[in-house]
C-alpha cells in the first residue's frame, strides 16, 4: 500500500508539479513549434509519451544491469543515445509495418523525436531522482510523457484562440507564445504545494 | 587568383558573422531553446553553459565536416549525435573535475547539450556540406551568438531577481528583488519580451 502511494504521488508529481515543460524547460522546441493546432499537438504528445516510456525503461535497464556492474558509467551518454535512437527506429518500422493508419497520424514527428530533449531528459533525470525499481522507472517515464502531452495540448488550445486576438505585430508568433507559456507556468505553480 | 581569394575571404567572414545577429540561434532562428530558459538564473552558469556549447559545437562541426563524404544519408543523424555525445562526455567530465560547483548547478543540462537542436542543426546545415575551415568559423560565430544571447537573458534575470550582476551587488539598498524572475515564469516572460524587442529592432533596420 505504501509503495503504491509513493508511485501515485510520483506520477502526479511529474505530470503536474514537476512538469518537464514548465519547470525544467525540456521539450521547449516542439512545445513552441507544434502547438499551433490541437490535433497535431495531441499526435506529438502521444508519440512522445510512447517513446519516453520505452526509452526510459530501456535506459534504466541498461544502466542498472550493464553499465553499473561493468563500471562503464563514463559511456553513459553515448549508450543512452544509441538506445534512444534504436528504440525510435524500431518503433517507427514496427508502426509503419503493422499500424499504417497510426503511422500517418504520427507522420514526421516520430523520427524527429529521437532528438527531442524530453526523451534524453527523462533518462537522465531517472538517474538524478535515484529511481531504484523498474516499476518506478516505468511509472515516472510514462508520467513525464503524459505531462508533456497535457502541457502541449493546453498550449495548443490557447493558441487556437490567440489567432483571433489583436497582438502587436512585433509580438506575433513566438514572443507571444513564450509570454503565454510564462503565464501558464505561473498557473501550474499553484500545484506546487500539493505534494509534500 | 585574387578574385578567388577575395570570394573565399568574404565566405569566411559571412560564416563567422552569420550567428552573431542575422542568424542568431536564439533571437532569430529560435533553436536550442532549453538552455536559454533553464540556466539563465545568473550570469555565471549562463557563461559556463555558453562556453561548453562553443566547445562542443566547434569540435563536432570540425569532426563532422571531415567525415562529411563518408556519411550515409539514413545513418547521418545517429552519427551526428554520437559525435556530439562523445564531446559532451569530455566536457561534462572536465566541468566535474575543474568547476564542480558549476557542474552542480548545471546538472543534467550539460548532458542535454547532446540533443540541443542548435548543434545538430549546424551539423546538418553547415558541417555536412562545407569544409573544415568554414565549419569551424561557423561554429565560433554561432556559439558566440548563442553565448551572448544567454548572457543578455541571464544579466536581466539576475539583476532583477537578486539585484546583483555576476555575484556583485549593484542595485541600491532600497531595491526590492523580484523573486519571480528566478522562477520559470521569469525565464519565459523575459525571453518573450526580448524576442519582441529583437523583432522591433530588425524591422527598423530593414525599413
Amino acid at each position: 500500500m505504501d509503495r503504491f502511494y509513493v508511485l501515485v504521488m510520483g506520477f502526479l508529481s511529474v505530470v503536474l508539479v514537476n512538469n518537464f515543460v514548465f519547470t525544467k524547460f525540456l521539450g521547449t522546441c516542439p512545445y513552441l513549434g507544434v502547438s499551433g493546432r490541437i490535433d497535431s499537438a495531441l499526435g506529438m504528445g502521444l508519440a512522445v509519451t510512447f517513446v519516453t516510456t520505452l526509452s526510459g525503461t530501456l535506459t534504466w535497464l541498461v544502466d542498472a544491469y550493464i553499465l553499473t556492474p561493468l563500471d562503464l558509467q563514463i559511456t553513459r551518454y553515448i549508450c543512452y543515445i544509441v538506445v534512444i535512437a534504436g528504440a525510435v527506429q524500431l518503433v517507427e518500422m514496427y508502426v509503419r509495418r503493422f499500424f499504417s493508419s497510426l503511422y500517418d497520424v504520427f507522420g514526421i514527428f516520430l523520427p524527429l523525436i529521437s532528438t527531442n530533449c524530453v526523451i534524453l531528459g527523462v533518462c537522465l533525470f531517472l538517474d538524478v531522482w535515484g529511481t531504484d525499481t523498474l516499476l518506478e522507472a516505468v511509472v515516472l517515464s510514462t508520467g513525464t510523457g503524459i505531462g508533456f502531452t497535457v502541457a502541449i495540448c493546453v498550449m495548443a488550445g490557447i493558441r487556437e484562440e490567440l489567432i483571433l486576438a489583436d497582438v502587436p505585430t512585433a509580438f506575433k508568433g513566438a514572443p507571444i507564445t513564450l509570454i503565454t507559456a510564462g503565464l501558464l507556468t505561473l498557473a501550474f505553480m499553484g500545484f506546487a504545494g500539493m505534494i509534500k | 587568383m585574387p578574385a578567388h581569394n577575395e570570394s573565399k575571404t568574404s565566405l569566411y567572414r559571412q560564416a563567422l558573422t552569420a550567428g552573431l545577429w542575422r542568424e542568431n540561434p536564439t533571437f532569430r532562428m529560435l533553436i536550442g531553446m532549453c538552455p536559454p530558459l533553464a540556466v539563465t538564473t545568473a550570469v555565471k552558469p549562463a557563461l559556463t553553459m555558453g562556453f561548453s556549447v562553443i566547445f562542443v559545437l566547434l569540435c563536432s562541426n570540425f569532426v563532422i565536416s571531415l567525415m562529411r563524404n563518408l556519411l550515409k544519408s539514413h545513418l547521418r543523424i545517429i552519427m551526428f549525435t554520437l559525435t556530439i555525445a562523445a564531446f559532451v562526455t569530455v566536457c561534462d567530465l572536465y566541468l566535474k573535475a575543474y568547476l564542480p560547483d558549476m557542474s552542480e548547478i548545471l546538472g543534467a543540462y550539460v548532458p542535454l547539450i547532446i540533443v540541443n537542436c542548435l548543434i545538430i542543426f549546424r551539423a546538418e546545415a553547415c558541417a555536412s556540406k562545407c569544409g573544415p575551415v568554414v565549419s569551424v568559423l561557423d561554429a565560433i560565430g554561432m556559439g558566440l551568438g548563442f553565448t551572448i544571447a544567454l548572457c543578455i537573458l541571464a544579466a536581466i534575470r539576475e539583476l532583477l531577481a537578486t539585484g546583483c550582476f555576476f555575484g556583485f551587488k549593484v542595485m541600491p539598498g532600497r531595491f526590492v528583488p523580484w523573486l519571480a524572475m528566478q522562477m520559470p515564469v521569469g525565464a519565459f516572460l523575459t525571453l518573450g519580451l526580448l524576442l519582441g524587442l529583437a523583432n522591433v529592432l530588425t524591422r527598423k533596420k530593414e525599413a
